[in-house]
């Protein structure tokens, strides 16, 4: 579905991505793990286009390279919604109105209005807070709009940068709860993470990012199991 | 107490030309972190659009090919200029402003003051020296109101004004366009993670700021009937320091110290003598500025989130 080859960027003189090939089939929830500066945030603003591949990568998703699409189209019309690290958030709008803003290319109102009922569903807690100003929310509720807005603007894959950070462990087992949900309502989910255990039992594969490369991949248990992983990643 | 309230009537209505302009500044800045230096002279094409504009209505009506009031006039002059001088201004943005998007903010600063230049003097290429005079579209009447004298002409003038202020507010709440415009300025970066296409908000920005300004030129040119090409830039850099004065990006604050701004100078040189005035008026600013350097409504931070 998605296939990513060969994917270089650079900054300036900078290289932060050697060239990683990976994919991901429809429905799947992959996961890149990896130490803080491996990569990770810049595999998926490259592939959403708010960074500029260098010639030679390939993201193709449908058999279009996503390379040729600017910025908003690859959401709206693609269909991959992408759930910034540090999520992001309108802080001077209010709740409903991230939500209404990510749905700004779409024409579709009636299914808009279920998807927010469907987010509202899975977060009641943005519910309570609709009218409130999003800077007046807590971490947890901030991260619950970044995922909302992220679900309303496009639904085909949703790339999620580091969901967990910040969220004390109950939000944070609620947060992959509502994961989960939005991944059985057909969204193919690509997840990175620094908390790697995290993202293992989440995801059915994953990918091990060091320095701009992808040093190790398979399927999370295998993973899980590895000792270079567990060593590296896992605390031993 | 009369001449006070007569200094007031003759304050809304400077008020109203620079809080027309400052907006264009403060809502360029709050979305694209940019002084739109050539904003002045945007503001000197919206009146010369106007006139041409009310010019040909004008001859259409002596033809006989339609007859039309003179206020009827004025109102489509401002409709019709306001639409001209948007795609003006989107202009100036795709062409001067767009390509310097990521280049350090002095390059666009400068970019500014050389579109208003090229704005100048092309002007002064195609139209030559000579001042034009708007036409008088509506005849003036005088209404003593208590001793006050008030114009028609006043009272129109404060009126649209207030009532362009007053759409734009409605726009910029209750829209998806203003509410893109109000997420871009609080998070540039992330705004095509919404799908929101980047470059259509910014030409709307420029679009709306243009479109203030031709309807502050028709105004002008309603009260003060003469034209020429170097007319944008005082009162250009006026509505900027209002821009500043209300506290860079707000839109409330740009109308806000518009007003103040008018208030300031009509109030000033009642005391003093007239060739004081913007000395004195601009020494309070400098003041007022010294004790809340970001404005009246302006954050206490300047740099936005932007990656």
């Amino acid at each position: 579905m998605l296939s990513v080859k060969n994917l270089q960027v650079s900054y300036g003189k900078i290289t932060a991505l050697h060239g990683i090939t990976f994919n991901i089939q429809k429905g799947e929830i992959v996961c890149i793990i990896g130490a803080n500066g491996a990569g990770k945030t810049t595999t998926l603003r490259a592939i959403s286009q708010l960074v500029k591949a260098d010639a030679g990568s390939e993201i193709i998703y449908d058999g279009k390279n996503l390379v040729d699409y600017p910025a908003d189209k690859i959401v709206s019309e693609l269909g991959i919604s992408h759930v910034p690290e540090g999520r992001h958030i309108f802080g001077n709008l209010t709740v409903q109105e991230n939500l209404t803003l990510s749905a700004f290319a779409r024409k579709d109102r009636d299914a808009v209005a279920k998807d927010m009922e469907w987010v509202f569903s899975i977060f009641p807690r943005l519910k309570e807070r609709q009218w409130q100003k999003a800077e007046t929310l807590s971490g947890g509720e901030q991260q619950m709009l970044a995922v909302g807005r992220a679900f309303i603007s496009g639904r085909n894959i949703m790339l999620l940068d580091e969901p967990s950070m910040g969220l004390a462990p109950l939000l944070m087992m609620d947060m992959f709860a509502a994961l989960k949900k939005i991944n059985e309502e057909g969204t193919t989910i690509l997840l990175v993470e620094q908390n790697a255990r995290l993202a293992l039992k989440f995801a059915q594969r994953g990918y091990v990012l060091e320095s701009g490369q992808i040093v190790l991949e398979g399927p999370s248990a295998d993973l899980l199991a590895n000792p270079d992983v567990k060593k590296a990643y896992l605390g031993g | 107490m009369v001449s006070f309230f007569q200094n007031l009537v003759n304050a809304l209505q400077w008020g109203s030309f620079y809080a027309l302009i400052a907006l264009g500044y403060s809502m360029v800045y709050g979305i694209l972190m940019l002084f739109n230096f050539a904003h002045g002279d945007i503001f000197m094409v919206g009146a010369y659009i106007g006139f041409f504009v009310a010019t040909g209505l004008l001859a259409l009506t002596v033809s006989g090919s339609i007859a039309l009031p003179g206020w009827l006039v004025l109102l489509l002059t401002i409709i019709i200029a306001m639409a001209l001088n948007s795609i003006v201004g989107m202009l100036v943005e795709r062409i001067g402003y767009r390509p310097l998007r990521d280049a350090p903010r002095a390059s666009a600063a400068i970019t500014g003051l050389m579109i208003g230049i090229i704005l100048e003097t092309g002007n002064l290429a195609l139209l030559g020296a000579q001042r034009l005079s708007f036409p008088p579209l509506i005849a003036t009447e005088t209404y003593n109101i208590a001793g006050v004298n008030v114009t028609n002409k006043k009272i129109m003038i404060v009126g649209v004004a207030l009532f362009l202020m007053l759409v734009l507010h409605l726009f910029i709440t209750k829209t998806k366009w203003g509410m893109a415009m109000r997420a871009m300025a609080y998070d540039f970066a992330i705004i095509p993670l919404m799908g929101v296409p980047i470059n259509l908000i910014a030409a709307l920005t420029f679009g709306l700021g243009s479109a203030l300004a031709a309807a502050a030129g028709i105004l002008y040119g309603v009260a003060y009937p003469i034209l020429d090409p170097y007319m944008g830039i005082l009162i250009g850099w006026k509505a900027f320091v209002a821009a500043i004065l209300g506290g860079r990006g707000s839109i409330l604050g740009a109308a806000f110290a518009g007003f103040l701004l008018g208030f300031i100078e009509i109030f000033t040189a009642t005391i003093f003598p007239s060739t004081f005035r913007d000395l004195i008026a601009y020494s309070i600013i400098l003041i007022i500025l010294t004790f809340r350097p970001h404005g009246l409504f302006g954050e206490a931070y300047s740099a936005r989130l932007r990656l």
